[in-house]
């Protein structure tokens, strides 16, 4: 893609203003979540900065430390603004690393399958397939389960329950370029091996990946707070959203409803954006809706 | 027809013995097959016992077999937590998880394919507008976390419904069912619905890029040509040709549905197959894991085989062979 | 003379797209009368297809009709509302479209189809709809008609779907049909069966004919008058044989030169130069000018129309033909 088409590109996508507005907010959030040590009063994951006097207060309480708790405390007495930035952080980092290594094996697999084509298209793609026909949640819980606790780990499961995606929609892209009669021509001559796979495959199969990748990031997102929520994700010293979401579960029947709450609308607010983003991104792209 | 459904049974067969590999060489090669088979605190005379009654001194493709052939006769293992034969104690669990299912797909499709028609054949209307921001929101929220707004705002704010358990049941062909009671359904409500969030974002979905495809294809303009009114055209064209992506994704969605139960449920307190396998998972109850695995598996098979099948009923092009 | 069937003064359908008006159809006017055959001649994008659908109602937005009349027996279909046009469409007018692999439903039996048309326009019992489905099939020549009802689509073929098309567009015996190129999907063999088909069947039926295509020859072989498009606007109309041989406007003899049954053996097709211009950017006066060769300042303004009613073009320069010109 040269510049002029990505101007034209921004062009239509700026004419949404939902879709902007949505681009805005995933930037911002990304913004809060690398600067988090900067603009929170706390760090929540140093136990000795916390203080049990602090736990389960309300929004606005202004604790030991002087300062205003201005979303309330959690059952640990850490600032949940705090523990929602620096939980964000994680949330990005898993969603993204997941999203980037599913991306690179399941596009590296379908090309491979759409290029050489046969057996091999056969193996890979009836294994994609049958994986998909599988729920991702459930591999993830399963593979969690089995792997134990920890970021390497989180992020193994997650990239297990993905690639399949990206692998069809790389194989799909480059499977009809493939049998175009150009690429057929080129595939005739020798030494071309990786000229068709960087100039006319890879290329092809880009932009659906991209859409795919957009949605799938917000994917592993969603998947990794389901699983620490479930208590299979990361170790409780480092809390994910999900992770305070499932702290405060106990609380809400109580009353005390912010522990959960205020984490969950900081995850809804991030997957939504990434979402709408992925959403425009995907009508653009998609040329049985253009006119 | 007979040829076809022949090919894919033996198709789904095959699906069925690569999935059984592949449960066998995560749980028995990869893992330590001791620890799904007795308890880490037996003694080392049952160790030594088992490991002969189960020919682990055996070769590796022998013992595959032997897996298989005590799968195909009914025999999964104990459960170390509740001291019952696993395949008992799951298709103990499994009426309640299939009811929440059931209710939970058919719930969504009712009222998911109707919305979608509308939301494609009018797309500019702010109705459609509503529809669809409703859609992405199911889509992206986490399912638990809907199930928690549900019960902060059913169970605890507004004291209207129960906020988790299964309530009463009533007896039906031997197995007890929440559906019969007036009780049950005011269990069920709730996990129902939020397991059907994300289900009807999915449907809304579906049938609206199904009907704004179809509504601008010839067949929409050759039926209006012909003085059809709208309502027709919706109901008889669009309804039929939107059925059979609608019947397939139905199907499948059914098997993620029963995946995502394990959520639900969870959340809910469901006393159904979920919450068994998330119990087992913390209580390293390996055979349960191992049998829900097959089990998932084996549902799933199935069901994909009987998509294909009322896949073929539906479309008459792949129902008869090609006229020329 | 007799009042016509359809009567069109006028009409004008323009599409509002975010890029700007596109005038599909601008001031078209023509009448028909009954039973007679008239040819619509013009390349892709020149408003033939959009003028059909306008007579029926059925332009999609972002589309509409803005201005013109269309009179059916006499009554008016423009500004009529929605129930009362579709009332009109499958009983008094009717369509049969290019591809008949794309007009009939897929997954719908031929007797459901017909009987959904039927049930439109009146009521029947299931076993009288069937009756009239198979008597509406083997009119138009399709073998064992009372079998085939429970076949689908995709067991007809091409041609024979074409004719299923053409039955159920003839079901209420309308006054008058629009056929947008009903026969270019169709092998060529097959194209002419149909065409001697549909010709008995309208003359039989005594209903009127609007053909449109983009092709001059099975235009000439089927109507009794012809007129061509370019643009949006009819350029010229008349007699299909005095059009043929005398045409006046230059874009007619541009086609006419570019028709390989008319070529010399040995010699070059003629083409016209130029491409069809974008209906976004019509240039300014008559919109043939850029690629006409007899063009002149006269028409940077549009020309109107000249002749009378039987025999019209709309060109600043109409061609005078001597014989010695006409080879």
């Amino acid at each position: 893609m040269n510049a002029e088409a990505l101007r034209a590109f921004w062009d239509e996508f700026s004419e949404s203003r939902i879709s902007v507005a949505a681009l805005a907010v995933v930037l911002a959030i990304v913004a809060a979540a690398v600067c988090a040590p900067l603009i929170t009063p706390q760090d929540p994951y140093d136990l000795g900065n916390l203080s049990l006097s602090d736990a389960r207060r309300p929004p606005g309480f202004v604790g030991s430390k002087g300062y205003a708790h201005v979303l309330g405390t959690d059952a640990q007495g850490r600032d949940l603004y705090s523990a929602i930035l620096y939980g964000l952080r994680i949330s990005l980092q898993m969603g993204l690393v997941a999203g980037a290594i599913a991306l690179s094996i399941g596009g590296t697999l379908g090309i491979v399958a759409a290029y050489f084509g046969g057996r091999i298209e056969t193996l890979i793609m009836r294994i994609v397939d049958l994986q998909l026909s599988f729920p991702a949640i459930l591999l993830a819980l399963v593979l969690a389960a089995l792997l134990g606790q920890g970021k390497t780990q989180l992020v193994s499961a997650l990239v297990a329950a993905q690639y399949a995606y990206f692998a069809r929609t790389a194989f799909g892209a480059a499977s009809a370029e493939r049998r175009k009669d150009y690429v057929e021509a080129a595939a005739a001559t020798p030494l071309s091996g990786s000229r068709i796979v960087f100039r006319h495959l890879l290329p092809n199969s880009l932009p659906p990946l991209i859409v795919v990748a957009t949605v799938q990031v917000a994917n592993a997102i969603s998947l990794e707070a389901t699983l620490s929520f479930l208590g299979l994700g990361l170790p409780p010293t480092e809390p994910s959203l999900g992770m305070l979401i499932a702290n405060g579960f106990q609380y809400m029947m109580s009353g005390r409803y912010w522990i959960s709450v205020y984490p969950g609308i900081a995850l809804i607010i991030l997957i939504v954006a990434i979402n709408l983003v992925g959403d425009q991104i995907r009508d653009q792209l998609n040329p049985r809706l253009r006119r | 027809m007979l040829g076809f459904i022949i090919q894919r049974v033996l198709q789904a067969m095959l699906v069925m013995a690569v999935m059984s590999a592949l449960v066998f060489i995560g749980v028995y090669a990869v893992g330590n097959p001791i620890d799904v088979l007795i308890s880490p605190d037996a003694t080392q005379d049952i160790r030594t016992e088992t490991i002969a009654r189960y020919g682990l001194d055996r070769p590796l493709y022998e013992q595959y077999f032997t897996f298989v052939g005590n799968i195909l006769s009914g025999d999964m293992g104990r459960s170390f937590v509740f001291g019952m034969p696993v395949l008992q104690l799951i298709m103990q669990r499994l009426p309640a998880t299939l009811e929440l299912t059931l209710v939970a797909v058919i719930g969504a499709t009712l009222a998911g394919v109707p919305l979608g028609i509308y939301a494609g054949y009018r797309p500019q209307s702010p109705i459609s507008k509503t529809i669809m921001a409703v859609s992405i929101l199911g889509f992206s929220v986490p399912t638990f976390w809907i199930g928690l707004i549900l019960i902060l705002f059913f169970a605890v704010h507004l004291g209207w419904l129960p906020a988790g358990s299964r309530g009463a049941t009533r007896s039906f062909l031997g197995v007890e069912w929440s559906v019969l009671t007036l009780d049950g359904w005011k269990h069920l409500v709730l996990p129902a619905t939020n397991l059907a969030l994300f289900k009807l974002a999915m449907m809304i979905r579906l049938s609206r890029a199904g009907t704004r495809e179809i509504m601008l294809t010839d067949t929409i303009k050759f039926a209006r040509a012909a003085g059809l009114s709208e309502w027709t055209i919706l109901r008889q064209h669009v309804l039929k040709l939107i059925s059979i992506p609608i019947v397939t994704v139905f199907g499948l969605e059914f098997g993620s549905t029963l995946a995502f139960a394990v959520v639900t449920e969870t959340i809910f307190s469901w006393p159904g197959v979920g919450k068994l396998i998330i119990d087992s998972i913390a209580q390293l109850d390996r055979p349960v894991m191992v049998a829900y695995l097959i089990l998932i598996a084996f549902l799933f098979v199935t069901i994909n085989l009987t998509v294909d099948l009322v896949y073929a009923l539906l479309d008459p092009r792949l129902r008869r062979g090609r006229a020329a | 003379m007799t009042e016509p069937v359809l009567q069109v003064s006028a009409l004008s359908t323009h599409f509002f797209t975010k890029a700007g008006v596109v005038r599909a159809v601008e001031g078209v006017s023509f009448s028909l009368a009954r039973g007679e055959v008239l040819g619509l001649v013009g390349e892709s994008g020149s408003g033939k297809s959009v003028t059909g659908f306008s007579l029926l109602g059925l332009v999609d937005p972002p589309g509409r009709i803005v201005s013109g009349s269309i009179r059916l027996e006499g009554r008016e279909l423009v500004g009529l509302p929605n129930d009362e046009l579709r009332d009109v469409r499958g009983r008094r007018i009717a369509m049969v479209f290019q591809d008949p692999m794309m007009t009939l439903n897929p997954v719908l039996t031929i007797e459901r189809q017909m009987r959904l048309a039927i049930l439109a326009h009146e009521r029947a019992s299931p076993r009288a709809a069937r009756a009239r489905s198979a008597e509406a099939l083997t009119r138009v020549g399709i073998p064992d008609a009372a079998r085939r009802l429970d076949d689908y689509p995709h067991q007809f073929s091409g041609g024979m779907r074409q004719r299923v098309a053409i039955a159920i567009a003839l079901l209420h015996r309308p006054a008058v049909i629009v056929a947008d190129e009903p026969t270019t999907a169709l092998d060529v063999s097959i194209q002419a069966q149909i065409l001697a088909e549909m010709a008995k069947l309208v003359s039989e039926l005594g209903t009127s004919l609007i053909w449109i295509s983009h092709d001059l020859a099975v235009v000439s072989a089927l109507s009794r008058r012809i007129a061509v498009m370019y643009a949006g606007r009819i350029v010229e109309e008349g007699p299909t044989a005095v059009v043929l041989d005398e045409p006046r406007h230059p874009y007619t003899r541009g086609l006419l030169d570019s028709l390989p049954s008319r070529a010399e053996p040995g010699r070059e097709l003629a083409q016209i130069p130029g491409s069809t211009p974008s209906m976004l950017r019509l240039p300014e006066g008559c919109p043939f000018r850029p690629r006409c060769p007899r063009a002149s300042p006269a028409c940077t303004v549009m020309p109107e129309p000249t002749g009378d009613a039987v025999r019209r073009a709309r060109c600043h320069h109409p061609l005078v033909l001597t014989p010695a010109e006409a080879v």
